[in-house]
């Protein structure tokens, strides 16, 4: 049980490297924006893994949090693409 | 057995994640990115809720669990919309390999109209009238043989 943990953090982390490529890379906003939601989507399951590794049950509450705020940050962000503003990608 | 299957489901979510972001790379332009990250991604985050449910066990944290997973279920979809939607109205350009675009000319940017192509009566008639060439919207009640 110990070694899976252990590996499935160390996926995990790549795939947030892997995003974060793409986050930096990106050409345009939009592009950006979804990054940023894969990686708030990966932050929840990371949580979700150190909950199981350290048994503690009220991790559960963080990942709701985080996948709430995550939702509510992309239709932010769609809402300020679509009505304009000052974008520099 | 349970923990078994707990390792085997948070492997899997990781492998889940590592294809989203892999796609989220590779792929070429703003929707094919968000077909890889949505679905794959969104899959990764409810296998690692059920793996915390079976590992627990615990009525509360299945219930919590099972939030989470319908949240996500909701939330990933109504996301992906509002971002490709925005997206497209802000001119990010497509592949160049994309074979059809059919908001391309029917979608008036500056209004956010939305044409059929049907809307004054010659257009309709005409559409009538070659309706056998091309059956893609059913005018006629079909007859039940």
């Amino acid at each position: 049980m110990d070694i899976v943990i252990k590996i499935t953090f160390a996926i995990m982390g790549l795939a947030i490297l892997v995003v974060f490529v793409r986050l930096v890379k990106g050409p345009t906003l939009p592009d950006r924006v979804v990054a940023l939601e894969l990686v708030a989507s990966i932050m929840v399951g990371f949580i979700g893994v150190h909950a199981i590794s350290t048994d503690k049950a009220s991790f559960i509450d963080v990942a709701i949090v985080l996948a709430l705020t995550a939702f509510l940050a992309a239709i932010g962000f769609a809402r300020f693409l679509e009505r304009g503003g000052p974008r520099h990608d | 057995m349970i923990e078994i299957l707990t390792m085997i489901t948070m492997l899997g979510s990781a492998l889940f994640m590592l294809l989203a972001a892999l796609g989220i790379l590779r792929l070429p332009d703003l929707p094919t990115r968000m077909h890889a990250s949505t679905k794959a991604g969104a899959l990764g985050a409810i296998l690692v809720m059920f793996a915390v449910s079976l590992h627990f066990a615990d009525g509360v944290v299945v219930a919590k669990s099972i939030a989470v997973i319908l949240f996500i279920l909701i939330t990933a979809p109504v996301a992906a919309h509002a971002i490709g939607r925005a997206g497209y109205f802000v001119g990010v350009p497509l592949w160049e390999g994309t074979v059809k675009d059919e908001l391309k000319e029917r979608y008036d940017p500056e209004t956010h109209r939305l044409y059929s192509g049907l809307e004054t009566p010659e257009q309709l008639e005409a559409y009538k009238k070659n309706l056998d060439m091309k059956p893609r919207i059913r005018l006629k009640s079909k007859k039940k043989s």
